[in-house]
């Protein structure tokens, strides 16, 4: 099947749902390693739909054939003939592919430069550090960005439970464990945004995590990487400066990190930039001073059991103030 | 055997009959939860299994109504937490695994034409543990203190850190009784394969779904104890903070993974493998003619256990192992579809062998069902094995649609196929033929809708474990299909409880006949007793080539056809060709192995939150429980030889290597050793793992090497003082003052050996709780204190009933017993010093 037709299935599948893109789908590979697995995956899918055909075919003959077709298949050489010598020889040549994908992989990886991310899961949300040309350590949260047509290596950690970071258009997943780090280089081939999702059950709220991936022209994204390694932005009207202030009144800053304030807790997601990112609360709420405000009163409902307590004693106008100034640090 | 040759003459003597009815009526009333006939425990047991099975599918219900919209807010998100590890963990601990024990414990005697299996009492153990503690274990899930770390309960997250609270502790506690059961059925199952056949019918004359069986109960031995182990290692480390699993002490979250799956990969082939072995036996029944292929089958159902131990990574492929690795176990997952393979074409030359055509009744429906759906699981399991694809599909609804597929085609179609089949063996009626259909169609049909699209779900990005899903993924209409799917599922499962309802009525004397006309032994006609006398068996379906076969079976005519002791006795042949060596006597029903059950399941309970005195109160009760029922069981020679027929006269006790009680305390070592050497493989991992924290750089130096040569010394001499014991038991009647002194010496000679073993690490300083290196040292003394105690118990045991005369040495079995346990000990402890100490100087 050629690339084209393989690709219009795919969509096909997911537009058989709701007609929507599929932004999370293994199908659509949009990164380097996800298309070198998409023509395994699919010639694996095809030799076991034929190997599925043929016991059907075959059973049908032994139930309803004619008697000399069945004395045929009634013999040891069938159980030999289909049951040994047909799986190792379709075995042994899909086992041979698969490595020899796995070591292309391998020899990208090696070939891969310096440019790394590392991505730490929480729980519930990631932790993206990033490293800009001179080496200054800029942290973010819960939004990989990428140059297209850079590998990018992506160490994977916790210090917590298990997590597992799968972004399935770019690549395949690998676990983020405790004591470890994992590597992973992927490379995205086109501009756009994909989501990924915590794949390993780390309790809670695990159904709740998840991640856009942002991939921009190169570029781009070395100008958002400048940007994103400034402070924050300070008040630029009335109403951000009162949210400002409700921030630092009311403790946010024990947990959250906003650079160039007095907020420099490091247990939340960073925020200096929060309001640029593409989501909220790991990819649970649209960016808007609406879903800020949401998220700080009623968080316990959106992603039950996140660490974060839901703050009601604030007025509507602090939480709209807040909410306003939260937005405003693009 | 011309007919003039049977080993029995007619006409019988008067009474006979009635002696072996008396002998085997299982009790009547209230008092049948004491029975231990294999077929009334078999159907309890089976019946307990099934209901397990409603209630995960209850839960199953639940989480697919959840998932039927997105963003719903049917369940909160920490019951489905909750639901979704116990339908796991129900599904595999207690539907699973108990069922085809059940199916073991049911059908073996009667295929083997045994009259029990060998430890009447341990099935019924086995069953009431199970039922008790896995009742209280599932009734969590209504008061909110069911686990919720997954069936797979990965440390950390299953640490006190993250799952205060008791609800992880009833994971890990309250499956461990059914582990135990678990062992406990596996040693019925392999005595009773090897050495309850019938006369003639040697290892190659064997009926599949007995190959099956062994093969089943050797993978128990080997795969539970890891599993075993891990729960001790998770527990104590949650309970008593040794870092086995913390990744800042030297730990390492994937050492359980590693033992989890070691039993975890394994576990599927073991409830596989007997439902292959059900297939194998029904197939040829419906086809009137022999399996093809028979020897090609026992090979690949071996080759299947062996392969099923070099698999377990392929569960971890994305954890970041190295690729060499990966690599290897995605070829070993790959060589495991030659065998499954290999019966698959069995059964399709089989049924192409029919005699007129193949019959097409209710068994045979789930069973070409059950070659459809497990064909489709096999292809995609060879997909998850590709370590590309499995990167991309691992942990999604792909996976969840794989294993269904898998477990669902490859082991729940086989069932109810079994029910069909097997009922009218056991019942005055036999299920509905139509109503079977109609169960048939909805299942496969429900089955296949509710599953397929899960495929396309988790390729398009749905993750397993999550609780809801956003709406604009694309993943709605599928979710709703799959929901819809498993209502038409469950539809068919409740006609079939229906059809149970209207038409299902045990008994015990012989059923409806031979419906099917089967060619194997449990389709003889029979009673409590099972078959009147133990045929001599000369081909692998005697039923189509010994004719008259029944006939003179149930005329007595065969071997054993009374109760020559007055008790239950059934004949042990040797292992391979099934000579006939002695005659067993077994216990009939009794209330001791009851109580032991349910203060055993209680013990684990009340340990699980935190109840200690009631718990060692259980404990306590347990113990001398077992007491009671061991008490009663070596009954010595006191019954002379008897006359089988044939002129054959067996003995009716018998000690040493030929003994039963040799033969199940062998397995008990094995399981022992599996579980040895799960720690140590734990502790030369972590030390892979954690060099920095091994001593004498990253913890106290070790004890100085007089310590370990001194507590090796004391078990040499402990292991001799005992053999001596052995040789000084005096001949019957008699008494031999030096006994019960030189015995008590090598006991006691183990007892000091564990003092010194942990008093030499803990002099020197080195605590459990400090790092990994810590906690696996004293684990080693841990895992020798349960084997002491266990010794001690049974020198105890020894010495209480040399004292009392029952001990002498020709009635000796529980003397041997506990020496060949006291052998065993000597030989992990010795290993253990070894390790210990020997290990950390050599590396470092």
């Amino acid at each position: 099947m050629t690339r084209r037709v393989k690709r219009t299935v795919a969509l096909t599948l997911a537009a058989a749902s709701t007609g929507c893109s599929g932004e999370q789908s293994a199908l659509a590979p949009t990164g380097v390693e996800a298309l070198a697995i998409d023509p395994l995956f699919w010639t694996a899918t095809w030799v076991g739909v034929l190997v599925t055909l043929m016991v059907v075919v075959l059973v049908s003959i032994a139930l309803y054939g004619p008697v000399s077709w069945r004395a045929r298949l009634g013999s040891d050489w069938i159980v030999i003939g289909g049951g040994i010598v047909l799986p190792i020889v379709v075995l042994t040549v899909l086992f041979l592919y698969a490595l020899f994908i796995m070591q292309a992989n391998a020899v990208r990886s090696q070939e891969a430069g310096d440019e790394a991310v590392t991505i730490v899961g929480k729980r519930w949300w990631w932790e993206m550090t990033y490293t800009t040309a001179d080496g200054e350590k800029v942290l973010s949260a819960n939004e990989l960005r990428l140059p297209v047509g850079r590998p990018v290596r992506l160490r994977l950690e916790s210090d917590n439970v298990i997590h597992s970071f799968w972004a399935p258009q770019l690549a395949g997943k690998l676990d983020m464990i405790p004591g470890r780090t994992n590597e992973v280089v992927v490379e995205a081939t086109e501009a756009g945004i994909s989501r990924g999702q915590c794949a390993e059950y780390c309790g809670g709220a695990h159904a709740l995590m998840a991640f856009y991936v942002v991939a921009m022209p190169p570029a781009e994204y070395d100008a958002w990487l400048a940007r994103e390694a400034e402070p924050a932005q300070r008040p630029k009207t009335g109403q951000q400066a009162r949210g400002h202030d409700v921030f630092m009144q009311n403790g946010c800053g024990g947990c959250h990190q906003v650079r160039g304030t007095a907020a420099q807790g490091l247990i939340g997601p960073d925020l200096t930039h929060v309001g640029s990112r593409h989501s909220l609360a790991a990819g649970m709420l649209t960016n808007d001073p609406e879903a800020f405000a949401r998220w700080i009163t009623d968080n316990q409902h959106i992603k039950p059991e996140n660490l974060m307590p839901p703050f009601r004693q604030l007025s509507e106008e602090e939480l709209s103030s807040l909410a306003v100034y939260l937005d405003s640090l693009e | 055997m011309r007919e003039e040759e049977l080993p029995n003459t007619l006409p019988r003597p008067e009474g006979e009959l009635e002696g072996l009815r008396r002998a085997w009526a299982p009790p009547k009333g209230f008092r049948l939860i004491t029975a231990v006939n294999n077929q009334v425990i078999g159907i309890l047991y089976i019946g307990a299994a099934f209901l397990f099975f409603i209630l995960a599918g209850i839960l199953a219900l639940i989480m697919r109504t959840q998932l039927a919209m997105p963003e719903s807010e049917l369940v909160s998100q920490d019951f489905y937490n909750q639901i979704f590890t116990v339908h796991g963990t129900t599904m595999m601990f207690l539907f699973s695994v108990p069922v085809v024990e059940a199916l073991g414990v049911m059908l073996l005697p009667q295929m083997l034409a045994a009259r029990d299996l060998p430890f009447p009492r341990l099935s019924a153990f086995a069953l009431w543990a199970y039922v008790v503690g896995g009742l209280v274990f599932f009734s969590t899930v209504f008061y909110d203190l069911a686990p919720k770390g997954g069936w797979f309960m990965y440390p950390p997250l299953t640490l006190t850190e993250y799952s205060p609270g008791h609800n992880a502790d009833f994971w890990l506690l309250g499956i461990g009784f059914i582990e135990i059961s678990a062992i406990a059925g596996a040693i019925e199952i392999i005595v009773g394969t090897l050495r309850t056949r019938p006369p003639g019918m040697t290892l190659a004359r064997m009926p599949i779904f007995a190959w099956a069986m062994l093969i089943f109960a050797a993978m128990i031995m080997i795969a539970f104890p890891a599993v075993i182990l891990a729960t001790m290692l998770l527990e104590i480390e949650r309970a008593f903070g040794w870092p086995f699993f913390t990744a800042d002490k030297g730990g390492d979250p994937l050492l359980w993974q590693h033992l989890f799956w070691f039993f975890g990969h394994p576990e599927v082939y073991i409830i596989f493998l007997p439902a292959a072995g059900l297939v194998s036996m029904m197939v040829p029944a419906m086809a009137q003619h022999k399996l093809v292929g028979y020897r090609l089958i026992v090979v690949a159902l071996i080759a299947t256990g062996f392969f099923s131990f070099g698999l377990w990574v392929h569960h971890m492929f994305t954890t970041g192992i190295p690729s060499l690795s990966l690599g290897f176990f995605s070829a070993a997952s790959m060589a495991v579809a030659v065998p499954s393979g290999i019966q698959v074409f069995s059964w399709i030359a089989t049924i192409a062998s029919s005699k007129q055509r193949f019959r097409i009744t209710t068994p045979s429906l789930f069973i070409l069902g059950f070659l459809f759906i497990f064909t489709v699981g096999g292809v995609t399991g060879v997909m998850v094995a590709l370590v590309p694809v499995d990167f991309q599909v691992h942990d999604t609804y792909f996976v969840v649609a794989h294993f269904h597929y898998v477990l669902i085609g490859g082991m729940v179609f086989p069932l109810f196929a079994t029910f069909y089949y097997w009922i009218p063996m056991a019942s005055r009626n036999m299920l509905s033929e139509r109503l079977g259909r109609w169960v048939f169609w909805l299942m496969f049909i429900g089955f296949n809708v509710s599953f397929f699209p899960m495929h396309i779900t988790g390729l398009i990005g749905m993750p397993r474990r999550v609780w809801t899903y956003p709406s604009d993924l694309g993943w709605n209409t599928l979710n709703m299909v799959s929901t819809v799917g498993a209502y038409i599922l469950a539809a068919g499962v409740l006609l079939f409880i229906i059809d149970l309802f209207l038409r299902y009525r045990p008994t015990m004397s012989g059923g409806v006949g031979n419906p099917w006309n089967a060619g194997t032994l449990e389709w003889l006609p029979g009673d409590a007793y099972s078959s009147r006398s133990i045929p001599y068996v000369t081909s692998r379906e005697p039923l189509w080539d010994q004719p008259n076969l029944s006939r003179d079976v149930e005329e007595g005519r065969y071997f054993l056809p009374g109760a020559p002791t007055g008790g239950r006795e059934t004949i042990v042949t040797s292992p391979v060709d099934a000579r006939p060596q002695y005659i067993i006597r077994m216990p009939g029903a009794g209330w001791s192995q009851l109580v032991a059950a349910i203060f055993m399941a209680g013990f684990f309970l009340l340990l699980s939150v935190k109840l200690v005195v009631p718990a060692l109160i259980s404990a306590f009760i347990f113990i001398i429980a077992c007491i009671v029922w061991g008490w009663k069981l070596d009954h010595g020679p006191d019954k002379g030889p008897v006359d089988i027929g044939a002129g054959i006269i067996l003995p009716t006790y018998m000690s040493g290597h030929r003994s039963h009680a040799w033969w199940a305390m062998m397995v008990l070592i094995v399981v022992a050793s599996s579980l040895y050497l799960a720690y140590l493989f734990s502790y030369l991992y972590l030390w892979v793992v954690s060099p920095e924290v091994w001593a004498p750089q990253g913890s106290p130096d070790l004890p100085g090497i007089f310590w370990p040569i001194g507590t090796g010394l004391l078990v040499i001499a402990g292991a001799a003082a005992i053999t001596v014991g052995g040789r000084l038991l005096p001949a019957p009647g008699r008494r031999r003052a030096a006994f019960v002194p030189v015995f008590g010496l090598g006991a006691t000679c183990f007892l000091a050996a564990l003092v010194a073993e942990f008093w030499g690490h803990w002099a020197s300083g080195l605590r459990p709780t400090m790092n990994a290196y810590g906690a696996m040292v004293y684990m080693a003394s841990f895992l020798n204190l349960q084997v002491i105690a266990a010794c001690t118990m049974l020198a105890g045991f020894s010495i209480a009933r040399y004292l009392t005369g029952k001990l002498d040495n020709v009635r000796r079995v529980n003397f041997e017993n506990a020496a060949q346990f006291y052998y065993y000990a000597a030989a992990q402890m010795l290993l253990g010093l070894v390790l210990l100490h020997g290990f950390p100087r050599v590396a470092s």
